[in-house]
C-alpha cells in the first residue's frame, strides 16, 4: 500500500512538469510581452525593466531559472503589482478561496451522497421524483446564473444576507457564495449516487445480506455504501477542478478577494507571471488531489491490486 | 406438525406488458430433517418460490396463499419479523457464489455479522464460532481465510463460505437455490456431499432447488417437478425416478447424460419453456408434449393424487417408464 | 469535460452493441428517441430558438450595436419596439440577446466540431496503430485529463489576446479528450472484426481501411457524442464571456449579457432575466435531448 501511494505520487511529477513547461513556453512565444501594451516606453527604461525580470536572457535560461525558483516555492514577481511578488498576493488570497471551496466541496459531497442515497432507497416515490427534478435543475443552471438570482432573492429582495464582500470570512458572507458554488455538484453527486445505489441494491450480495436477516439500515450502511460510493469517488477529481474553476466566477460575482479574482484580474491586466503562477499552482493542486483520489479509491475497493 | 406447510402459494409480477404469474397454486409440505427437491427448467418459478418464502421477491412481486413454518405464517410478514426468521429459522444459499458474497467486505466480517446480529455474540466469540463453522464446511486454513476478501477465493470455496454462513445460526430449514450450477463438475460433487453430511450433522431440513435431476437423486426424500409455475408431478424420490408418469418428468429424466449409453444421441425435450406472458390455453406443456390430446389444448389438467403420496397434473399420462436408473437399483 | 461520465459510459456500451446488431440498432434507437416526449419537445424548442436567433435580429428596427442615449435602461414594451428593454447604453436587448445567442450557439457548434475532429483523429490513430504508440498516446491523454482546463484557456486568452476564433479553437482543443477515448475504444474493437481482417487479407491499403471501414463505423457514435458536447461548449464560452475574457464589445454572447445583467439587476432586472431565460432553456433542452439520446442508445433502465 505504501508503495502504491509513493508510486502514485511520483507519477504526478512528470504531469506537473508538462504543465509547467507548456504554460511557460506559451507565455514566452506569445506575441509581444507584458509591457508592450504600456505606452511606448523609452528603450532604456524598457531594457531596464526587461533586465529586472530577466527577460533579456535566452528563453531556455529563463525557463530553468523559473524552474529553480519554483522548486523553492517562489512564483516570481508580479508584472502588474510591481511592489509585490506573486507569492505575497497568493498568500493573501489562498485562504479565502480555500475556505469557500473546501466548505462547498465538503457540503456538496455530504449532501449529494445523502440525498442520492435517499432518492435511491425511495425509488419511484414522490420524494425520488422531487429530489431528482431538483437535481436536474441544479445540474443545468450554471453558477453564473444561479449566483445573481440568489443575490436578487436573498440580498436585494429579502435582505437576509449580504450581496458580497468577505469581511474576514464571517458566516453570513459565506452562505451565498458557497450555495452558488455547490448546487451543481450536490446535484451531480446526488444523480451519480442514486444511480449507483440503485444498481448496488439490486445486486446479488445485497439479496444475500437480506437473507441473513440484517436490517435495511444496517445493509445500506455496511454493505451498500462502500461499493455505491465508488463512482462518486471517481467524480471527486472533476468536481474538485469544477469547484476551483467555479471559484473564478463566484469570487467575481461576490467580490471576494480570492485566487479566482486574482486570476481574472491577472488575465485582464495581462499580468503574465501571475497567470502563469496561478495556473501552475492550481495544476499542482489538481494533480495532487487526483493522486489522493486514486489512493482513496484503492483503499475503498479491495479488488484494486497495487 | 409439519416443519413447513405451503398452501396455494401464488407469486405474481407486475410488468409493463401485464401481470405474470410466476408461481401458480403451489402446494407442498416438508417434515423435520427431510429434503425436498424442486426441479424445473429456468423460468419455471422454482427460485421465485424460494424468494417468496424468504420475503426476497423483487418490488413488483406480490404473494398470495399461505406458508406455515412450524405453524407460523411466514408469507407477507413485515420486514422486522422476517429478519427474526431469516438466518435463525430459515437460511438460504444462492446460485451464484461469485456474486452472492459482498466483494467489498472481508469474508470473516460477513460471517460474524450474522452471529452478532442474531445471537448477540461478542466480536471474539463470533470470530471463533465462524472459524469453527468454516472448519465444518472443510475450509482449509479457516483462521487465515477470515481476513480475506471473496475475490481471493475460488468458486467452490465461496460456496462453502455461503453454506457456512447459512448454517451459523443452525436454522431448521435451509433453502439451496441451485447451489452447484455455477461450479465445476468435480466441485459440484464435493458441495453436494458436504450438504448431505451437514444435513445429518445439523439435523437441517433442505429445500433443494435445481434443474438437475441428478442432484436430486442423491440427497432428496421427495421431489416436486415444476413447469411454467405449476406442479407437474410430486412424490417420493424413488417414485419420481424409477416410475415417472408425467411426460415432462420422463423427458427430463431421459435428458440426463449417461455414461453407459455411448454413441447415442442424447434425447432432449423439443422446444423452449413457454413465455409466461403468453401461456397457451390449457396445459402449459402441450406444445412440447408427445402425448398431447385435444383436451390438453382446452383446459389445464388439475393436480390430483393418483396413488398414495403421489400427485400429477396430466390428462393423458403415459405408462410409467422404467428408467435406466431403475434397472440399476 | 462537462459531459457526465454516465453519458460517456452509456455511449460506449451502446457502441459495443452496435457492432453486433448493425444497422437495426440505429433504427431501434431512432424509434425510441422519437417516442421520448421530453426529448422531442426539447428538440422542437431548440429548433425554434435557433431560427429565432438567426431571423430575429432582422425583424427588429434596431441593430445590436445602436446606442441610444435617450433610452437607457428602458423597460420591455411592445410599443417602443424594445421587446426585451434596453441596456445601460440604450442598446436594444432583444436584438442583443438574439445576437448573443448566435455567438453562443456558433461557438457551441464550432467548438464541438473542433473537438470532434481532433478527438477522432487522435483516437483513431491511437487505436489503429496500437502497441507502444497507443500506450504513449493514452498516457498523454491521462495527463491532460488532470489539467484544470479553464485556467489553461484563460492562460491562452491572456497571452494571445481575446479573439473569438481563438476562443472556440481553444475550447474545442481542450474538449476532445472524451471523444478521443471513445473513438479509440471503437477502433480497437473494430480492428479485430472479421470484415477488417478480410480487407487486410484482400490487400486493401491501411489508409483505405481507415477511411472506408473504420471511419464510417465510428461516425455515428462520434456525431451523437458531438451533440452532447454542444451544451458544454456553450457553457464554456459563457463562462469566459461572463468574466470579460470572451467575446469583445460591442459583439456579445449570453455569458457577456449575463455579466452586464447581474451588475445592473437592481435597476434593470430584464437585463438579467431575458438572457438567463434563453440560456437556461437552451441548456435544459440540450440536456433532455442528451438524456433522450442516451436512453435511446442504451435502453437499460436507470
Amino acid at each position: 500500500m505504501t508503495k502504491f501511494i509513493f508510486k502514485r505520487l511520483l507519477e504526478a511529477i512528470p504531469t506537473l512538469l508538462v504543465l509547467i513547461t507548456v504554460s511557460f513556453f506559451l507565455m514566452r512565444f506569445a506575441p509581444g510581452n507584458p509591457f508592450s501594451s504600456e505606452r511606448s516606453l523609452p528603450p532604456k527604461v524598457k531594457a531596464n525593466i526587461e533586465a529586472k525580470y530577466g527577460l533579456d536572457k535566452p528563453v531556455i535560461e529563463q525557463y530553468f531559472n523559473y524552474l529553480k525558483h519554483l522548486v523553492q516555492g517562489d512564483l516570481g514577481p508580479s508584472f502588474k503589482y510591481k511592489d509585490y511578488s506573486v507569492n505575497e498576493l497568493v498568500a493573501q488570497a489562498l485562504p479565502v478561496s480555500a475556505k469557500i471551496g473546501a466548505t462547498a466541496f465538503v457540503l456538496a459531497v455530504f449532501f449529494g451522497v445523502s440525498l442520492g442515497t435517499l432518492a435511491a432507497l425511495k425509488q419511484n416515490t414522490w420524494l425520488d421524483y422531487f429530489l431528482m427534478s431538483g437535481a436536474m435543475v441544479g445540474v443545468v443552471i450554471p453558477s453564473f446564473v444561479l449566483a445573481p438570482v440568489l443575490v436578487l432573492i436573498f440580498s436585494i429582495g429579502l435582505k437576509w444576507l449580504p450581496a458580497g464582500g468577505w469581511n474576514g470570512g464571517a458566516v453570513q458572507f459565506m452562505v451565498l457564495p458557497v450555495i452558488g458554488m455547490m448546487m451543481h455538484y450536490i446535484s451531480s453527486i446526488a444523480r451519480i449516487m442514486r444511480g449507483s445505489m440503485i444498481e448496488v441494491m439490486g445486486s446479488n450480495f445485497i439479496r444475500t445480506a437480506r437473507a441473513k436477516g440484517l436490517s435495511m439500515s444496517y445493509i445500506v450502511i455496511h454493505h451498500a455504501l462502500r461499493p455505491a460510493i465508488l463512482p462518486v469517488v471517481s467524480y471527486l477529481g472533476p468536481a474538485f477542478v469544477g469547484i476551483i474553476t467555479g471559484s473564478v466566477v463566484i469570487e467575481t460575482i461576490f467580490g471576494l478577494p480570492g485566487i479566482g479574482q486574482l486570476f481574472v484580474n491577472g488575465a485582464l491586466n495581462r499580468d503574465y507571471s501571475m497567470v502563469l503562477g496561478l495556473t501552475i499552482l492550481v495544476g499542482a493542486l489538481t494533480i495532487t488531489f487526483n493522486a489522493i483520489v486514486d489512493i482513496l479509491y484503492a483503499v475503498i475497493d479491495p479488488k484494486i491490486r497495487y | 406438525m409439519k416443519l413447513l406447510d405451503v398452501k396455494d402459494l401464488e407469486v405474481q409480477f407486475a410488468t409493463p406488458e401485464g401481470s405474470v404469474v410466476a408461481v401458480n397454486k403451489l402446494n407442498f409440505s416438508l417434515d423435520k430433517g427431510q429434503t425436498l427437491g424442486i426441479v424445473g427448467e429456468s423460468g419455471s418459478g422454482k427460485s421465485q418460490t424460494a424468494f417468496a418464502l424468504m420475503g426476497l421477491l423483487a418490488k413488483n412481486g406480490t404473494i398470495s396463499g399461505s406458508a406455515k413454518f412450524e405453524g407460523q405464517e411466514v408469507l407477507n410478514l413485515p420486514e422486522k419479523q422476517l429478519n427474526n426468521i431469516r438466518a435463525e429459522q430459515i437460511a438460504m444459499i444462492f446460485q451464484d457464489p461469485m456474486t452472492s458474497l459482498n466483494p467489498y467486505m472481508k469474508v470473516g466480517t460477513q460471517l460474524m455479522e450474522v452471529l452478532i446480529k442474531h445471537k448477540g455474540m461478542s466480536k471474539q466469540d463470533a470470530f471463533n464460532h465462524s472459524v469453527r463453522m468454516l472448519d465444518a464446511v472443510k475450509m482449509p486454513e479457516a483462521h487465515k481465510r477470515m481476513a480475506m476478501y471473496p475475490h481471493e477465493f475460488s468458486g467452490g470455496m465461496r460456496q462453502r463460505v455461503m453454506i457456512a454462513m447459512a448454517l451459523l445460526c443452525q436454522p431448521k430449514l435451509l433453502i439451496a437455490d441451485e447451489p452447484t450450477t455455477a461450479l465445476d463438475v468435480t466441485v459440484q460433487a464435493q458441495i453436494m456431499s458436504l450438504l448431505n453430511e451437514l444435513k445429518d450433522d445439523f439435523g437441517t431440513s433442505i429445500i433443494m432447488i435445481t434443474h438437475d435431476l441428478g442432484v436430486v437423486a442423491g440427497i432428496c426424500d421427495s421431489v416436486l417437478v415444476m413447469y411454467a409455475g405449476r406442479t407437474m408431478e410430486y412424490g417420493s424420490v424413488r417414485d419420481i425416478f424409477y416410475r415417472p408418469t408425467h411426460p415432462y418428468t420422463q423427458g427430463l429424466l431421459k435428458a440426463i447424460p449417461r455414461l453407459d449409453t455411448e454413441g447415442e444421441i442424447l434425447p432432449t425435450i423439443p422446444g423452449n419453456p413457454p413465455n409466461l406472458l403468453r401461456l397457451p390455453v390449457g396445459c402449459p406443456f402441450q406444445q412440447r408434449c408427445e402425448f398431447v390430446t385435444e383436451q390438453c389444448q382446452q383446459s389445464a389438467p388439475a393436480l390430483a393424487e393418483f396413488e398414495a403420496g403421489r400427485q400429477r397434473a396430466c390428462f393423458n399420462p403415459p405408462a410409467a417408464i422404467a428408467t435406466v436408473s431403475g434397472s440399476e437399483a | 469535460m462537462f459531459v457526465t461520465k454516465e453519458k460517456r459510459q452509456a455511449i460506449e456500451s451502446a457502441a459495443e452493441n452496435l457492432e453486433i446488431e448493425g444497422r437495426s440498432l440505429w433504427q431501434d434507437a431512432r424509434r425510441r428517441f422519437f417516442r421520448n416526449k421530453a426529448a422531442m419537445v426539447s428538440l422542437i424548442i431548440l429548433t425554434c430558438i435557433t431560427l429565432l436567433v438567426i431571423i430575429g435580429p432582422h425583424l427588429s428596427e434596431y441593430a445590436f450595436d445602436d446606442t441610444d442615449w435617450s433610452a437607457m435602461h428602458v423597460a420591455p414594451s411592445i410599443e417602443t419596439g424594445h421587446y426585451f428593454g434596453t441596456d445601460s447604453l440604450g442598446r436594444d436587448l432583444f436584438v442583443r440577446t438574439l445576437m448573443g445567442g448566435q455567438i453562443s450557439l456558433m461557438v457551441g457548434l464550432l467548438g464541438a466540431v473542433v473537438a470532434m475532429l481532433i478527438g477522432t483523429l487522435y483516437g483513431a490513430t491511437s487505436g489503429f496503430l496500437g502497441g507502444r504508440v497507443d500506450q504513449l498516446m493514452m498516457r498523454l491523454l491521462e495527463i491532460l485529463y488532470s489539467f484544470p482546463f479553464m485556467f489553461f484557456v484563460i492562460l491562452l486568452v491572456t497571452f494571445f489576446g481575446r479573439n473569438i476564433l481563438l476562443i472556440f479553437l481553444a475550447i474545442g482543443a481542450v474538449s476532445w479528450l472524451d471523444m478521443a477515448r471513445i473513438v479509440r475504444g471503437q477502433t480497437l474493437s473494430l480492428k479485430r472484426k472479421e470484415f477488417i481482417e478480410a480487407a487486410h487479407v484482400c490487400g486493401v491499403s491501411k489508409w483505405k481501411i481507415i477511411t472506408r471501414h473504420i471511419v464510417p463505423n465510428v461516425l455515428g457514435i462520434v456525431v451523437v457524442y458531438a451533440t452532447l458536447l454542444v451544451p458544454s461548449m456553450i457553457l464554456f464560452e459563457s463562462f469566459l464571456s461572463f468574466l470579460g475574457l470572451g467575446v469583445q464589445e460591442p459583439m456579445t454572447s449570453w455569458g457577456a449579457l449575463l455579466n452586464e445583467g447581474s451588475q445592473s439587476m437592481e435597476i434593470a432586472l430584464w437585463q438579467l432575466l431575458f438572457p438567463a431565460g434563453f440560456m437556461v432553456t437552451t441548456l435544459f433542452c440540450f440536456n433532455f435531448v442528451g438524456d433522450g439520446l442516451r436512453d435511446a442508445l442504451d435502453p437499460k433502465d436507470r
